[in-house]
């Protein structure tokens, strides 16, 4: 750690006297305990992760103690970076989405969802997807948002001792997620948006199952208010921990339910709409206390908008049926349709059928598009989405080949745990637990 | 490719029509031709430089940015309605700073920063990309400046954008590029000792040794491309 200016004080501050700690730096564990050592005053210097529970995944803090006041704290992070971005660039345009979609795994679809339209913009199909894939990608986000704050909840109760949120809030999920395997063959990971659409159609049973799942959810979700709303231990916990306000969220880049929860009623999918959500009719839910306890109020509200949105799906879906989910374009849409066999999931048997025994060209054609790929026009393009956690943004490079020439996530957890340090320094120690999980990162997302 | 030479874009301009990358495959001959004949040539078309009229607010916006800036960009490039301004690295402070300030821009909110390598644009390989959003306004625009390889340097905006702190290490740590004036530019993904920066077009692949068999699985960059 050096001395340095402190570039986060306004003009009108001055100079700052002494040493200036900038608190989101990495630094190395050695240098901070030799200084820690030459200082040798009262304060503790504490490592925190990148294996403790409680740090959502592998996060590690570097905590400095006065008594329990936190003085300083410093996330260090990069310990999931797996080079996806990278790996990228040597797969096709339609394998990118089996590599997104391990980002931020707690929300999958979102990462698809992001990648597939900023490629379709390239692409220049963008009016040209189908309105019954548009609609199928609008389920499973929305089913998935759902997913994804019932985690954020169900972990961050966890944390402060409610257990009982997190039994129920993975028992809701589990059933999101049938549905999710029911749909896409897998639970997680699904690589089911695709560019063009999505890769196969909702099964027979599918909206039969979703009516069920919506029934399961509007019984079971009102659990939850009357757990923790208030529920004078959790107010306890979270009430007026973690505060940061709107210039600062601004400043950080903070978007999402924390920016929600200081009032401004700032959505993706009200203000730049995507996948037709302009269509769909949902509120923007805000609080006005800037905490912890008003992004789980903004979470837990959003999950009821959510569901009223998976609705209106439904009913589009039902009336319909048997439409395409998949772009009218041989050159670019995926040749084959999903099917579950006897040896597990794999291509559909009339597909096989026809490429193998009937049709040589189909069969050239089938090999071009799987080996080979679509090829994308040079440019780039920018597409962002409001994901669970915030601003999800995919920035894609092409140099007209057929693979990507560079994409790069905005993943809002990489700018959430920047703001670690602003809403723990000078709280309690046992309150940065409470704080990180109001920011619900995912190392996966955050690291890449 | 000394044909092509005049096609390469000067340092700090936008990209313009090249030929295509040449592509090096465990049985490709360079151009990615799977005919077997080896005739087929392609070029790359980067989207062309706009002039002005851009349409939509581009046009006032800019005018504003050439009121508040002197000669704030050297090329503008408007492509599926994203509005993308070329801005050489010694203006970027300046340029961020009224795009941030000036009630008629306020770009307040700095989405993203990344890099991104062009090997074949001699002179202007790095570049920095950066996001930003008017939530005032409701408005997006990529800017976008270079640096040459030999010089990586361009200088950080974190005293505008106190959120690029991380991108912007993240940004050397991927590429190489040095943020001049950023408090700790340290890597954040890779390891503290890691040594060369993974995302830059040239940084070796390795490949992957089979037990017993004493072969390996060839790296990625050295299987067939088209």
């Amino acid at each position: 750690m050096k001395e340095t200016t402190d570039f986060y004080a306004s003009s009108s501050e001055g100079v700052a006297e002494g040493a200036v700690y900038t608190a989101m730096g990495g630094g190395d564990w050695a240098d901070i305990a030799a200084e820690q050592a030459e200082r040798g005053d009262e304060t503790l210097v504490i490592n925190m992760g990148p294996q403790h529970p409680s740090t959502h995944g592998v996060l590690r803090l570097m905590v400095e103690v006065d008594g329990e006041t936190v003085t300083s704290i410093r996330p260090g992070i990069g310990f999931l970076h797996t080079g996806i971005e990278k790996n990228m660039e040597y797969r096709s345009w339609t394998q990118g989405t089996t590599f997104v979609t391990r980002m931020d795994y707690v929300a999958p679809l979102f990462n698809e969802a992001a990648y597939c339209l900023a490629v379709e913009r390239l692409l220049d199909i963008e009016d040209k997807i189908p309105q019954r894939a548009s609609d199928i990608r609008v389920l499973m986000m929305e089913l998935c948002r759902i997913a994804s704050h019932l985690v954020a909840i169900g972990t961050g109760g966890m944390e402060i001792g409610a257990l009982t949120v997190m039994t129920i809030g993975f028992r809701e999920r589990e059933m999101i997620l049938d549905f999710f395997e029911a749909v896409t063959g897998l639970r997680m990971n699904h690589a089911y948006i695709r560019p063009g659409g999505v890769a196969n159609d909702l099964p027979e049973t599918g909206i039969a199952q979703l009516r069920d799942l919506i029934n399961w959810l509007e019984k079971h979700l009102p659990e939850y208010a009357a757990f923790c709303n208030e529920n004078p231990i959790f107010k306890g916990r979270m009430c007026g921990i973690g505060y940061q306000d709107l210039s600062a969220c601004f400043a950080l880049g903070v978007t999402g339910p924390i920016l929600r929860s200081t009032g401004y009623g700032w959505d993706l999918r009200k203000q730049q709409p995507y996948c037709g959500y302009e269509t769909y009719d949902f509120n923007v839910i805000t609080w006005d206390t800037s905490d912890a306890y008003g992004r789980f109020r903004v979470r837990l509200d959003e999950m009821w908008e959510s569901l009223k949105i998976v609705k209106q799906c439904a009913d589009r879906l039902e009336a319909s049926t048997g439409e395409p989910v998949m772009i009218d374009d041989p050159k670019i849409a995926w040749p084959a349709q999903l099917a579950v066999g006897p040896d597990g999931q794999g291509n559909s048997h009339e597909h096989i059928k026809h490429i193998m025994g009937e049709s040589m060209e189909a069969l050239i054609h089938h090999f071009k598009l799987v080996t080979e790929g679509f090829r994308v026009p040079a440019g780039q393009a920018y597409v962002p989405i409001e994901s669970p956690k915030g601003e999800l943004a995919c920035h894609v490079v092409s140099d007209g080949g057929t693979h990507p020439f560079r994409v790069h996530m905005r993943d809002p957890g990489f700018n959430h745990l920047q703001s670690v340090p602003i809403q723990c320094e000078g709280g309690m120690l046992a309150d940065i637990v409470v704080a990180i999980g109001s920011l619900d990162p995912v190392m996966g997302g955050v690291d890449r | 490719m000394s044909d092509n030479d005049a096609l390469i874009p000067e340092a700090g301009t936008g990209p313009a029509a090249q030929p295509a990358p040449v592509r090096q495959g465990m049985w490709g001959k360079g151009s990615g031709d799977t005919s077997g004949y080896n005739g087929l040539r392609r070029s790359v078309e980067w989207p062309a430089a706009a002039v002005a009229p851009y349409g939509s607010w581009f046009d006032d916006a800019l005018g504003r940015l050439s009121q508040l800036v002197a000669d704030p960009f050297s090329t503008v490039v408007v492509d599926h309605g994203e509005l993308t301004v070329y801005v050489a690295r010694e203006r970027i402070v300046e340029v961020m700073q009224a795009l941030r300030d000036d009630a008629y821009l306020r770009f307040e909110f700095c989405a993203s920063v990344s890099g991104v390598h062009y090997p074949d644009e001699i002179g202007s390989e790095l570049h920095v990309v950066y996001h930003l959003q008017s939530m005032t306004h409701n408005r997006r625009i990529r800017i976008e400046t270079s640096c040459p390889d030999a010089d990586p340097h361009v200088p950080s905006i974190i005293a505008t954008y106190p959120t690029v702190d991380w991108h912007e290490r993240e940004t050397w740590d991927m590429f190489g590029i040095i943020f001049d004036g950023h408090p700790h530019l340290t890597r954040i993904l890779m390891p503290d000792d890691w040594v060369g920066h993974p995302q830059r077009k040239d940084y070796p692949l390795g490949g992957i040794p089979i037990e017993f068999k004493g072969t390996v699985v060839p790296p990625v960059d050295s299987r067939r491309s088209y």
